[in-house]
């Protein structure tokens, strides 16, 4: 016949984020590793030659460093002032960097003293790179023109004096030689063909640029000034795709994730996020100590480097598989748990004889005294510390169940003091809690009801009371001000809605009336 | 008026077979219990239904057996007569006429050719209510004839109890009566059959034993208590070591004739025990219970059979509802169950937990109950609503919605909607149309709501949430309807009609026809769906064509239940009055019925259902086209269910029945039923039948299958699920290797993972398969339990109201205000989503709450505090 039904206890809503794939790929990270460097760190570069050292540029210096060491594997301080933008050509060769002294100095990744110096800036350049092609070098300045550089001659080949403010980031095409985009203080991107003298493309971001970043594709640029960041489309003519808005303060740089499937997009506002390039939505976030200024993914994404105003370089390694599987298997392997296993993942053979056992439903404690109808028992079980800390639903719905039973009355009468000042603890606790409120409000009333006599001979059950009071008290002007914010809010809507005309029934109640005279079916009904 | 006649009302049914207590015969193999106006014999082993004994004219109120030859029962009705049956045969042996209702009967082995009847006093007809009743002795004539006047009453006894427990039969004298103590009332008695004891079982849970009763003035008794309710029933085991009895508890107790003390338990049965009978052998006992019930309980420990009626709970709250997939009845079964039942077969195919909570066998305890059910189109999502309110405290109510699992073919729990509205809901309705799942459920506080199936591309399966909140001026909605095709939905609001489009939830429409509150609210069907048909509480019933959304026509009826043929255009409507009820069958597009019939019954009819037929009839009288595509299925005031039908049809479900009778008194299983046709068949082969029906279901591989798994020993048979193939095979007709192909997928336990309804179908068609259908129905389990909150967002609550069309009666000075200060708007969203964090629901009803109850508190703490000390 029908068993025993354990007693209902509802799942709530939880609060909190969902659980995404993204969530999954961007946690499985190690706890930082931080850096203190001299200033703040303007650039990050990582080199595209294995073991991908990655150069981290800083006050007068720039740091090398391979993928694992918290040392520098090299440094050069051959700067004279503030460097900027330190870049490794395609082949790791070669690193390329710009300096507030407004010389330009390409060094040999493994000798210390420039190889070349570029002079010819009026300001400090703050924008370097190697075009796809390997010999020549792009450099942006505070002197609005940027230029073009030959590598084995050291000469000038062109420069463009086309923005009208600070050249603050560029890029080159890693698919043609000739092709780079600079963004500049003056709100806008645009693009040049060293082949010609004038720009080919303009784009209005309408913001300070901060940031520039060529999709792997070419097809797509992103751009990052202000609290904006701009998606172009290049194969339309610079025509603008979307517009992200999800920092609240001013974007500094831009990265794309290994694959290309991810942008990540760093700000002075703390947080790293990551967007979804297919529909520009946010699907994780990193918070980070200080204003960041830089950000760079290692190949693969094995690893994230940030750049902090503060001076601190923090770097995330990715997880890897073996580390991932040794943290499972220290919980698994202990001997207890296997023995309650011993036997129950065994497989049947094709021709064994299965004799099958009854299962035996587990009861939870409650709900066996509930069963035999030990109502007090069952209520001081759900009332256990645990319990009622940790879980209070599993409480209430045993207070519940006692209520639909008709005896709750009975079960919480007859207690001691203890007993009582703990029930009456539960109930500060948890009655102005909404989820719990219908429950616990009769249980209140039946508590008051009961103990009404020995109000006043305990002087914990009275504090306890006085407690209770002010707490029911404050819920109620709370509930007040909700129901007059709702009020407002009714009326707002119904003002801000046009008001649309239903069509009236006047009219139609008339005609009806007059055909249903007119067409008197009534006695014919009645006849049949 | 010829073709008039032809149409009649038919019980089908759902009669109570707990009424009075059943009996067991000698070789235990027959249970005999009074069913309605027959007594329906069972199987005791295989809790089969065997046939019935007709020819009473009124309700059966006992079944004996009688005394001196155990294969002939007496049975007592209403009707007035006595009749003596041989049960094995089902033929009636003879009938005494008594002349007057008869209550109950009982027979002694000491007095033979006598039965003790119980009949109201000679007067009875001027007492009115407190009728008298008294117990007289008959002596049966010894007569040749089948009808034998039987006129010679003797009393015995009078001032008795109607009631079957109230007398019993010691070894020398009879025991009767009914004294009315303050709180120690007589419920039940009954006699030793060897010592000189009386039981009787009491209001106040005790059974108190007398002895030494034949010694006029020196009896003793002794007093056992467990019942916390009264004692129902009481019964003696044959031998007289065993007392059992029974209560609201819905446990067996099991007392000790020698050792008081001891008693054993059976536990959990169901539902509160209103009858015990014990087998003359002592080895059976079957239990009544209160939910049309009877259990068979072997040497009182194993429950061996359950033989389930009709489920009459304490009333249908959900209306009657046909399942789309299996055409069963669905109502209210079992406390918080609701119940699947065969119409065909008058049996109940099995009971779907809803509540899905403990049920607390107590009086006077507020239950859950299932108030509203409705099945979407095609029967993959069932919507249940349950409500308990308590007396004084607030109304709890849950909507569950449940989808249909192919695999295990029953319901699963999918969304768990906790206080769907703030008050009780009036109607429910799945939309018809096939793009989208919509729920709408119309509720007393003012509001309709429209649940929509949110699809969710992470998980594979979707929850349902709240799409829609509608109202039309405060009004309180108490019907909904929705057009044929899904594009329509009319509310009745009161005297309004309001008609809404789902798709873009715009008013469309309003109708009204006052005087009077739309009670009934009812779309046409096929060529009259522009007809929106509404019946008013004030005696009047209306048409409105839509496409002019003027009232087409109107006439003054009292109608109680308005009910459409989802399969033709034909409208039922039933009105009361004075005291009866009618029946009109119209279409909606000419005021004229198609059929009525007057004083259908006594009292109003509350419910009705067209069932749709599996094969359609061929009948081309006006008069009885109406009943060729469903058929009108309706309870009567005393929950009997009815139907109407024609004499042609009868005449053919008499003549199937018949070919399915079974001559051998053996208990009829589903095997056995195959066997036996086949045996049948191999012996009117030689005499070179011509049954068509007998030469379809010929099966001459079935034969050769079922020959090899008989004469073979069982130790080299192949595996029972290579068997069960072979059986399964024998089963199905030859030329259909499709369906025997799915079949064979399937194994013999509960994994039927073929689509049921189409399975089932095929099977009614052919009636020896009908059988199968037990075995599958059987095989349907409802475990299983998946529970899923829907969540109410803050904001999509915001929402909800802002598209609720609440704000349209507000003036135009707000909209003015709000343009102008658009910055004090902001600040009130961004105030009002801080609160939303921490409290789910502001509402009025829980700022009454807290105040109320912050009162008491306070007074209770300044009474009591200010004389404290402190």
């Amino acid at each position: 016949m029908a068993s025993f039904k354990s007693t209902k206890i509802p799942i709530y809503p939880k609060l909190g984020e969902k659980v995404t794939p993204d969530t999954l790929y961007w946690k499985n990270y190690k706890a930082p590793v931080q850096i203190k460097e001299f200033g703040a760190v303007t650039s990050i570069d990582f080199s595209s030659l294995a073991p991908h050292n990655y150069a981290v540029t800083a006050s007068t210096r720039i740091h090398i460093y391979g993928p694992f060491s918290t040392e520098p594997v090299k440094t050069f301080t051959r700067f004279k002032d503030t460097a900027y933008s330190g870049k490794f050509r395609s082949d790791g060769q070669l690193l390329v960097a710009g300096c507030e002294d407004s010389m330009v100095r390409l060094f040999d990744v493994s000798g210390k003293v420039a190889l070349r110096v570029f002079k010819g800036h009026t300001k400090g350049v703050h924008v370097t790179d190697f075009t796809s092609d390997c010999y020549h070098i792009l450099t942006g300045s505070d002197d609005y023109t940027c230029r073009l550089w030959d590598i084995p001659n050291s000469t000038e080949l062109t420069s463009y004096k086309e923005h009208t403010d600070y050249i603050r980031c560029g890029i080159t095409s890693k698919l043609n030689r000739d092709i780079f985009i600079t963004g500049s203080y003056d709100h806008t991107l645009r693009m040049f063909d060293a082949r010609v003298e004038k720009s080919v493309m303009t784009m209005d971001h309408s913001q300070p640029v901060e940031s520039v970043l060529l999709y792997p594709s070419e097809g797509l640029l992103v751009s990052a000034g202000g609290r904006y960041v701009k998606v172009w489309d290049l194969l339309k003519g610079g025509q603008p795709l979307v517009s992200l808005k999800n920092h609240h303060k001013t974007v500094t740089c831009l990265s794309l994730s290994s694959n290309g499937q991810r942008l990540l997009s760093a700000s002075l506002d703390r947080h790293v996020k990551i967007y979804n390039t297919t529909n520009y939505k946010v699907v994780h976030n990193f918070d980070y100590a200080a204003s960041i200024l830089s950000l760079a993914l290692a190949p693969d994404d094995e690893s994230i480097v940030v750049g902090m105003t503060n001076g601190v370089l923090s770097i995330k390694h990715r997880k890897s598989p073996e580390e991932k599987r040794e943290m499972a298997g220290k919980q698994r392997m202990q001997p207890v748990y296997r023995i309650f296993v011993k036997g129950r993942n065994y497989v049947p053979k094709k021709d064994d004889f299965l004799v099958s056992k009854p299962v035996k439903s587990h009861l939870a404690k409650y709900d066996k005294q509930l069963k035999k109808f030990n109502i007090s028992k069952a209520l001081d079980t759900a009332l256990e510390s645990w319990r009622r800390n940790r879980k209070p639903e599993i409480t209430v719905a045993v207070m519940k169940e006692l209520d639909r039973r008709g005896t709750l009355k009975n079960a919480l009468a007859g207690r001691d003091e203890q007993n009582l000042s703990q029930l009456l603890n539960f109930l500060i606790g948890n009655v102005v809690d909404p989820r719990f409120t219908p429950v616990l409000v009769t249980a209140t009333e039946m508590i008051l009801d009961i103990y009404q006599a020995v109000v006043g001979q305990s002087s914990v059950v009275d504090r306890q009371l006085v407690r209770l009071q002010e707490l029911v008290e404050r819920e109620v002007d709370y509930q007040q001000d909700l129901l007059e914010v709702l009020g407002m809010l009714d009326t707002l809507f119904a003002a801000s809605l046009p008001r649309k005309e239903v069509p009236c029934p006047g009219s139609s109640r008339s005609n009806g009336l007059a055909e249903g005279s007119l067409g008197a079916p009534g006695p014919q009904l009645k006849a049949a | 008026m010829v073709e008039h006649a032809e149409i009649r009302m038919v019980h089908r049914g759902g009669s109570k077979i707990n009424f009075r207590e059943p009996v067991i015969t000698n070789d235990s193999r027959f249970l005999l219990c009074a069913a309605g106006e027959s007594v329906n014999v069972y199987s005791t082993s295989t809790e089969e239904y065997v046939h019935d004994l007709q020819g009473h004219t009124d309700l059966v109120t006992g079944v004996v057996l009688n005394p001196s030859n155990h294969l002939q029962v007496y049975s007592c009705s209403a009707d007035g007569t006595v009749r003596l049956w041989d049960f094995t045969d089902a033929i009636l042996i003879k009938t005494f006429i008594i002349g007057y209702p008869i209550y109950s009967i009982y027979v002694s082995e000491k007095h033979g050719g006598v039965v003790f009847l119980v009949v109201p006093m000679a007067d009875y007809k001027s007492s009115g209510k407190n009728k008298l009743f008294q117990l007289v002795a008959v002596h049966l004539p010894h007569s040749g004839d089948q009808e034998v006047e039987a006129r010679e009453l003797s009393a015995v006894l009078c001032d008795v109890s109607p009631h079957a427990g109230a007398a019993s039969f010691g070894r020398e004298v009879c025991v009767s009566g009914m004294k009315k103590g303050a709180k120690n009332a007589f419920t039940c008695v009954s006699c030793h059959p060897k010592e000189d004891c009386i039981a009787t079982g009491h209001e106040d849970g005790k059974i108190r034993m007398w002895r030494n009763f034949n010694q006029k003035k020196e009896y003793t008794y002794s007093t056992l208590h467990w019942h916390h309710g009264a004692v129902n029933t009481l019964c003696f085991t044959p031998e007289g070591t065993n007392l059992l009895s029974g209560g609201i508890e819905s446990v067996l107790v099991h007392w000790h004739y020698t050792q008081e003390n001891q008693k054993d338990f059976l536990p959990r049965l169901g539902a509160a025990i209103t009858h015990i009978a014990v087998s003359p052998d002592g080895s059976l006992f079957s239990t009544s219970h209160s939910d049309n019930k009877i259990t068979i309980i072997q040497s009182c420990v194993k429950v061996s059979a359950v033989i389930q009626g009709l489920v009459k709970g304490d009333g249908v709250w959900t209306n009657l509802i046909i399942d789309p997939r299996s055409k069963a009845l669905v109502l209210n079964g079992k406390p918080g169950h609701l119940q699947f039942y065969s119409l065909h077969r008058d049996k109940q195919l099995y009971n779907l937990e809803i509540v899905q909570q403990e049920y607390i066998h107590e009086e006077g305890l507020d239950q859950f109950e299932v108030v509203n059910a409705a099945f979407d189109a095609r029967g993959n999502w069932l919507a249940t609503v349950e409500e308990r309110r308590k007396k004084g405290a607030e109304l709890e109510i849950t909507l569950k919605l449940w989808a249909y699992d192919e695999l295990t073919q029953s319901f699963v729990l999918n969304t768990t909607v906790t206080a769907p509205h703030e008050d009780q809901i009036t109607a429910m309705f799945f939309s018809p149309s096939p793009e989208t799942t919509m729920l709408v459920t119309t509720s007393l506080d003012g509001h309709f709501k429209a649940w929509l199936l949110a699809d969710h591309s992470d998980a594979n399966e979707g929850f349902w949430a709240c799409d829609f909140v509608g109202g039309y001026h405060l009004l309180k909605p108490g019907c909904c309807s929705f057009s044929a095709d899904g594009s329509l939905l009319s509310v009745g609001f009161q005297e309004v009609v309001t008609v809404w489009s789902p798709a873009s939830w715009e008013l469309l429409t309003t109708l009204s026809q006052p005087p009077g509150a739309i009670r009934d609210l009812c779309f046409g069907r096929l060529s009259c769906s522009k007809y929106l048909l509404g019946a008013s509480t004030k005696n009047q019933l209306c048409c409105w064509n839509l496409l002019t959304c003027s009232l087409e026509w109107s006439t003054p009826m009292d109608v109680s239940l308005l009910q459409a043929d989802p399969l033709s255009e034909n409208m039922a409507a039933f009105c009361s009055q004075s005291g009866s009820s009618d029946l009109f069958v119209f279409k909606p597009s000419e005021p004229r019925p198609l059929y009525s019939q007057k004083a259908l019954c006594t009292g109003k009819v509350q419910h009705a259902v067209f069932a749709p037929r599996d094969q359609m009839l061929e009948s081309c009288e006006e008069r009885t086209q109406w009943l060729n595509r469903s058929q009108l299925y309706f309870f009567t005031q005393h929950m009997d269910l009815l139907t109407f039908s024609t004499k042609t049809e009868e005449d053919r479900l008499l003549a199937s029945s018949k070919q399915l009778m079974v001559d051998d008194s053996v208990a009829v299983t589903p095997f056995y039923l195959l066997l036996g046709k086949h045996r049948g068949q191999q012996l009117e082969k030689q005499e070179a039948l011509t049954n068509p029906m007998a030469e379809r279901t010929q099966l001459p591989q079935g034969s050769i299958a079922i020959k090899e798994l008989l004469h073979t020993p069982a130790h080299v048979l192949p595996s029972a699920s290579f068997l069960c193939a072979m059986f399964v095979r024998s089963l199905l007709i030859s030329s259909s290797s499709t369906i025997y192909s799915v079949l064979c997928c399937s194994t013999f336990g509960s994994e039927y993972s073929l689509d049921s309804s189409w399975v089932l179908r095929y099977m009614l068609g052919t009636p020896v398969f009908g059988e199968f259908l037990q075995i599958l129905s059987s095989s349907v389990r409802l475990d299983g339990e998946r529970c899923c909150t829907a969540i109410f967002r803050s904001l999509q609550r915001c929402l909800i109201r802002f598209k609720s069309g609440l704000w349209l009666r507000h003036s135009r000075t707000f909209r003015d205000l709000s343009r102008s200060q658009s910055c004090v708007f902001l600040a009130v969203c961004l105030g009002l989503l801080s609160c939303c964090k921490v409290t789910l629901r502001p509402s009025l009803r829980s700022w009454a709450l807290w105040s109320r109850f912050s009162s008491r508190i306070s007074v209770l703490c300044s009474v009591h505090l200010s004389f404290d000390p402190d």
